[in-house]
């Protein structure tokens, strides 16, 4: 412990309070403005991703006809409003990449994660606060890139978001700068996991084990330590692709190439599946990046609005760390069909199977957490309750795919469409909602209308199963997904009044985000005050003002003296019991005591 | 209070009223809905059979934790003066629900696994030898002919018409000239991917006769939508009698039109030698 007492009197975790505008609230090193500020980043690029979305769906709900007003917009892929496939190849491409890269893993791991892991820690600020800004600030010139590729000529990226090569190679020039765009974010990325590591290891609050850190401490460092390991992979595989793109290599180019009746100038020597493989070995554990934040956040609420201890709490934290490393070895249950070793399948079947089984301890830990509980029903638990839910059906659905054989019929059809928003949007997104409903009178010191908060619960809940679990008879039916037409199709042509009907439900679940969106900025005027600790919690960040001062926490870091989950405990008057209150009678131990 | 007492009962008897009615209409679409295309591939019944298990594992374990979840709810919802009930866990449940998913997922790897080999790993001797080169945005098909051999003169090339006789093994051996495109035929439970470069063999039969769709399963450019082709499934004698009538359609200039046409289709076979 002494090295983390040590620690906290090094100069670099404290920095002077900024005085100017600037410094303040555009350039600043304070971890709880940069949390903000990738708040509503990740926001208004959710909103984006959800407009994009809106046009797949109106393209699939009414195949070809047109809507004159996106005739304004976008001439050049809507010309008087009628879709042109390369514009819907584009659509999908950049909804996909947007949400996965630019709202749910800024909102999860840069908002939440920025501002949270500190105060939950007990620490001032990150490690690295410098390095902490110059991670946004590398996150938005990767904003800016992705948003200019539909403006340039050919439009947007359109090889979907996994970016299959040798397709990613000969496409117009929207995915060189899907390539730049990405391998900006990337760096930023990286920054942040090296921050986020240093900082959980090294600046813990004394007393703070890491068997008393809160779960959503701890789902952030396993997350960050994927990142730091698969996000290189990425990387390495965008510049081999850029570089086939724009200087004439040929990772991803197998000889005898030849498109549209003509040879491929630099073909030759390189391999197809080649990108599939980097891609996934990054891919399969970013899909873990984007839920363990939100499984972190869940198992925080849980236990306040149950009133209640989390139910095993080591099993969570183990649970975590096993997701995260059987996470490296099953991403070629992706690649089931694209014509690998077929040998293979079987051992990634395997190792695929395994990967559900700390799956399943998070899910029956948080029933457990529940069985017996005081159960509240406010707004944060609602949403953390539809996180659980969904996440059952995202994680059942799973096994259909990991089956080799069935996933012969299911593969690149809408039942994986259904499954993997199940994960991220009923999982991630309801995560992050959840999240976002529970800190904001800590981030902006005023509450959230738990009304208005209810009422867009509801619609959220209700309209997302009716959009996302026809996908899985869609997929059943044969769709595939990716699809600009499926009414070419003889046997699919039945299925457009199912896709009517997801895209009527789709437009109501657009339309109740607007709920969120005043809620949000109304309640930062007009909210109830919150006071330190509106939910009556036991971590950190609730032991202190709302919003915290700068440096967190009035004098003295707090001394830690249990776990985070002390909810209703028999040897203690009140049915909370926070970390850094001291046992009664005992006086406060440690280096700290004064 | 008592306004506010009323209101959140009305909203109960609301939500119990809208429960039970969405519950039936749903359980009652659901048959219909939850149905796969007609499987018509000797293999497809083995495929199907795993999806049900799955769907009946899977809906089992739904029903139930998503019933205890809602029992929770109702039973432990925040109620004056009740103390919640202190634990930390139990190790023995811990152990419990660690095994049992681990064994019901490794039961259904194993029961996957002779199938998926099956398929994809054990392909039949003999078979109905049949070539897919896949172009944006089309598949072109080329039949050894009568003899079963490539490169000899009874070769029959056609565009988008994949026939093949009932009851006998076909052998597709796939290319692709340009990108990966994914040769799908929903009702015999085939997908494979057509990787430039690569030449992959896949096995299928099928076991009745009728006229049903190639779909490519892969993103594969602008026209993937269209990329469309048509199997027709006939009986011996009319599958002979078809590849004969092509073959004498196609004769006065067929054998020096194949040999350009054929060679971007061989030259990844040797890529990967």
């Amino acid at each position: 412990m002494s090295s983390v007492a040590v620690a906290h009197e090094l100069p670099h975790a404290g920095h002077p309070a900024p005085t100017s505008f600037w410094r303040k609230y555009i350039f600043s090193l304070d971890h709880k403005v940069i949390g903000k500020q990738y708040l509503f980043y990740a926001l208004f690029m959710l909103v984006i991703g959800g407009l994009l979305a809106t046009l797949v769906r109106y393209q699939l709900a009414w195949p070809g006809r047109p809507l004159a007003f996106m005739g304004k917009i976008a001439p050049e892929g809507m010309p008087g409003g009628q879709m042109l496939p390369e514009f819907y190849n584009s659509l999908f491409t950049m909804h996909a990449t947007i949400m996965i890269f630019f709202a749910i893993m800024p909102i999860l791991i840069g908002a939440f994660g920025n501002f949270v892991v500190p105060i939950q820690i007990g620490a001032r600020d990150m490690a690295f606060p410098t390095l902490n800004m110059l991670s946004f600030w590398t996150a938005v010139p990767g904003a800016v890139l992705i948003i200019w590729s539909f403006f340039v000529t050919g439009g947007a990226a359109q090889g979907g978001w996994t970016s299959y090569a040798p397709l990613s190679a000969i496409t117009p020039r929207g995915q060189t700068l899907w390539l730049l765009s990405l391998l900006v974010l990337g760096i930023s990325s990286l920054l942040t996991a090296v921050n986020f590591i240093t900082t959980i290891i090294n600046m813990r609050a004394p007393g703070m084990t890491f068997f008393r850190l809160p779960l959503t401490v701890w789902a952030l460092f396993i997350t960050a330590i994927l990142l730091l390991l698969a996000l290189p992979v990425l990387s390495g595989a965008m510049i081999m692709l850029l570089f086939d793109r724009t200087l004439g290599t040929t990772f991803f180019l197998p000889k005898g190439l030849v498109v549209s009746g003509q040879p491929w100038t630099n073909a030759g020597g390189g391999q197809a599946l080649l990108w599939q493989h980097l891609f996934w070995f990054f891919g399969h554990p970013e899909v873990y990046i984007m839920i363990l934040p939100a499984m972190g956040i869940t198992s925080e609420i849980l236990p306040v609005f149950s009133r209640k201890p989390i139910f095993g709490y080591r099993a969570m934290a183990y649970s975590i760390m096993g997701i995260a490393g059987l996470g490296f070895i099953v991403w070629g249950h992706h690649m089931f069909q694209s014509g690998m070793n077929p040998y293979l399948g079987t051992t990634f079947m395997i190792s695929t199977m395994v990967i559900a089984v700390p799956s399943a301890i998070k899910t029956f830990n948080w029933l457990g957490t529940l069985w017996g509980g005081s159960i509240k029903f406010t707004t944060p638990m609602l949403h953390a309750l539809s996180f659980v839910s969904m996440f059952v059906i995202g994680g059942l659905s799973g096994i259909f795919m990991a089956a080799t054989p069935v996933d012969i019929f299911i593969h690149d059809t809408y039942f994986i469409v259904g499954h993997i928003h199940y994960v991220l949007f009923g999982g991630s997104l309801f995560g992050a909602f959840a999240g976002m409903y529970y800190w904001y009178p800590k981030m902006f010191g005023r509450m959230m209308s738990e009304r208005w908060g209810k009422i867009h619960w509801f619609i959220t809940f209700v309209c997302f199963n009716l959009v996302f679990f026809p996908m899985h008879f869609l997929g059943m039916r044969g769709m595939q997904r990716r699809i600009y037409d499926y009414t070419q199709y003889a046997h699919l042509k039945g299925l457009q009044p199912m896709n009517q009907f997801m895209t009527i439900s789709l437009f109501v679940l657009g339309i109740a985000q607007i709920i969120l969106v005043f809620n949000f900025f109304l309640s930062m005027r007009r909210g109830k005050l919150a006071g330190n600790n509106p939910w009556q919690a036991n971590t950190l960040e609730w032991q202190t003002t709302s919003p915290p001062p700068h440096e967190n926490f009035k004098g003295s870091v707090p001394s830690v003296y249990r776990g985070p989950y002390e909810y209703s405990a028999p040897d203690h008057d009140a049915d909370f019991w926070p970390q850094n209150e001291p046992p009664s009678g005992a006086r406060p131990a440690g280096a700290h005591a004064h | 209070m008592t306004p506010r007492r009323s209101r959140t009962g009305l909203a109960r008897i609301a939500a119990i009223v809208l429960a039970a009615a969405a519950l039936p209409s749903a359980a009652t679409a659901l048959p219909f809905w939850m149905k796969l295309p007609e499987g018509v591939s000797t293999y497809s019944g083995r495929v199907d059979g795993l999806f049900r298990l799955i769907l009946w594992i899977t809906g089992i374990i739904f029903v139930v934790v998503e019933a205890l979840l809602l029992v929770f709810l109702i039973r432990y919802r925040h109620r004056e003066g009740r103390r919640p009930r202190y634990t930390h866990g139990s190790n023995r449940l811990e152990v419990i629900w660690t095994i049992v998913p681990a064994v019901i997922c490794v039961v259904l790897a194993l029961l996957s696994r002779a199938t998926w080999a099956d398929i994809k790993q054990h392909l039949p001797k003999d078979g109905v030898q049949i070539e897919i080169t896949a172009e944006q945005f089309a598949w072109n098909v080329r039949y050894a002919g009568l003899d079963n051999r490539f490169d000899t003169a009874d070769d029959v090339l056609s565009l988008n018409q994949l026939h093949f006789p009932v009851g006998q093994p076909v052998i597709v051996t796939l290319h692709s000239k340009d990108v990966i495109h994914s040769f799908f035929l929903p009702e015999f439970r085939v997908k494979q991917d057509a990787v430039p470069g690569l030449s992959t063999r896949i096995w299928f039969e099928g076991t009745r006769t009728g006229h049903w769709e190639i779909a490519c399963a892969e993103l594969c450019g602008l026209g993937h939508y269209r990329m469309k082709g048509f199997v027709t499934v006939e009986t011996p004698e009319e599958f002979a009698k078809w590849l004969h009538e092509q073959a004498a359609s196609a004769a006065p200039e067929a054998a020096p039109a194949a040999a350009p046409e054929a060679t971007p289709a061989a030259s990844p076979q040797e890529a990967k030698s």
